[in-house]
């Protein structure tokens, strides 16, 4: 039976640990997995922009010596003729072997999953799930601090829209002794169903807080974000909590010196281009990390020795 | 008040007081061309007070939708003037076609011929989200 990946949970914490290690085994010896896909493909759906996540899958598909075939871009597909995504996807089954999609609503990747014969993977449905880039997050922490287990874990910016904070959310409690701070404006806190389903449902401990600098010295990992502009229906919402959190070096003055600030990228104003030679910050690595992570991935879900 | 007994039907009892004519028109019972009796407000010595609804004919019914509405209803079979037959709809898993997602965001909202379906995520407050978007879907 085909697997698919269209949230984190999707995936039980051992087979997240086996991705890691073969990720790590990947970064280590890379010669080894040039062949692994040779005469498979895969497709590339993005119904919506993207740079990290579709050069990333499709860097992956080259490096295990697969191909990639697929559009960047809602207009340049048949989704401009009225296609529905289940039918896009019965078609792409018969091109492909494994299907990434980017799609602006949410819930489209499971559609695809529930009507394609081959894998989908989940690249980002709207402010919904983006495992795989929950992924990258859980090997640049493991690869960073040694551990996924027994950490503070600051996540700051939008976590009303932030999916990348709710499927790392998702992932991360499923860890032992890991605590959340939540560092937000009040406008854009973390939405109700992650708060009462994962996080008090679990007995998570965390805490909200819309105070950078209070927060900063017990953390270990800073997972910063991007206020998105396409989320918000609303230009004026957008202008007025688009600044809401910046980091600057004097914010990390009273910071742990092994904190490792994460983000997943594009950047736009919120973290300062001062921090990038800081040893703290993560962030470029951890592109560098999505690569490793969805070769993994794809190996795994191709059910490739 | 006195409403007919039926001979071959169906008597759904406990309905919340003030939820009859909803389920009359969520399970399509306008449409039927046997005898409905909608009674509102009957004396409930459990509740108070209760809505009945009386079909004159035995049909399939969405038990979902009356599980969701509410567990407590029970659903009387008649069958030559006997009941038969008394069902309590359970709190569904799943319940399709009985609540819309309201997500501007959802797949749901652009494509239209997507079933709506929604899952029981916490079966002691009785929640429900959406399968595509995980948006709460509220009682009515």
């Amino acid at each position: 039976m085909k697997r698919d990946l269209i949230d984190i949970t999707d995936l039980s914490v051992a087979e997240i640990d086996e991705l890691i290690a073969v990720a790590e085994d990947i970064i280590a010896h890379p010669e080894v997995y040039r062949e692994k896909c040779r005469y498979k493909k895969l497709a590339t759906l993005f119904y919506e922009p993207s740079t990290r996540t579709r050069l990333s899958f499709e860097s992956a598909m080259y490096e295990l010596g697969g191909q990639v075939l697929g559009f960047s871009d809602a207009t340049s597909s048949s989704a401009t003729k009225g296609e529905s995504v289940a039918d896009t996807a019965k078609t792409v089954s018969c091109f492909a072997d494994i299907i990434a999609m980017r799609h602006p609503k949410e819930g489209a990747p499971l559609v695809a999953s529930m009507n394609a014969s081959i894998p989908v993977i989940n690249a980002g449905d709207g402010g919904h799930h983006h495992p795989t880039q929950t992924l990258t997050d859980l090997l640049t922490i493991k690869r960073e601090k040694g551990r996924l287990d027994k950490l503070v874990v600051g996540c700051c910016g939008d976590l009303k829209f932030g999916r990348t904070v709710h499927s790392l959310i998702g992932a991360m409690s499923r860890y032992q002794n890991v605590k959340f701070v939540l560092i937000s404006p009040e406008e854009l806190c973390i939405p109700e169903s992650v708060r009462t389903d994962l996080l008090e449902r679990n007995g998570i401990e965390f805490v909200e807080t819309t105070s950078l600098e209070e927060a900063m010295p017990q953390l270990d990992i800073l997972y910063m974000t991007r206020v998105q502009r396409e989320r918000f229906f609303n230009e004026d919402d957008y202008v007025r909590l688009k600044d809401s959190y910046i980091l600057t070096p004097d914010k990390l003055t009273n910071a742990k010196w092994d904190l490792s600030i994460l983000h997943p990228l594009p950047r736009v104003n919120e973290i300062s281009i001062a921090i990038d030679n800081d040893p703290r910050a993560c962030y470029f690595r951890q592109v560098l990390n999505g690569k490793f992570i969805r070769m993994a991935l794809i190996l795994k879900l191709l059910e490739v020795e | 008040m006195i409403i007919g007994t039926i001979i071959d039907g169906i008597v759904i009892d406990h309905i919340p007081a003030g939820q009859g004519m909803y389920l009359y028109e969520k399970l399509g019972l306008d449409k039927l061309q046997c005898e409905v009796a909608v009674i509102k407000n009957a004396p409930s010595g459990k509740y108070g007070k209760k809505d009945i609804l009386k079909i004159n004919e035995v049909i399939d019914l969405n038990y979902d939708m009356l599980g969701y509405i509410d567990p407590l209803i029970t659903v009387n079979i008649i069958r030559g003037g006997q009941r038969v037959e008394k069902i309590h709809p359970h709190l569904p898993e799943t319940l399709t076609g009985v609540i819309r997602c309201k997500n501007p965001r959802c797949i749901t909202s652009v494509e239209q011929e997507l079933p709506h379906v929604f899952r029981l995520t916490d079966r002691e407050k009785g929640v429900y989200r959406c399968m595509y978007c995980d948006t709460m879907g509220g009682k009515r």
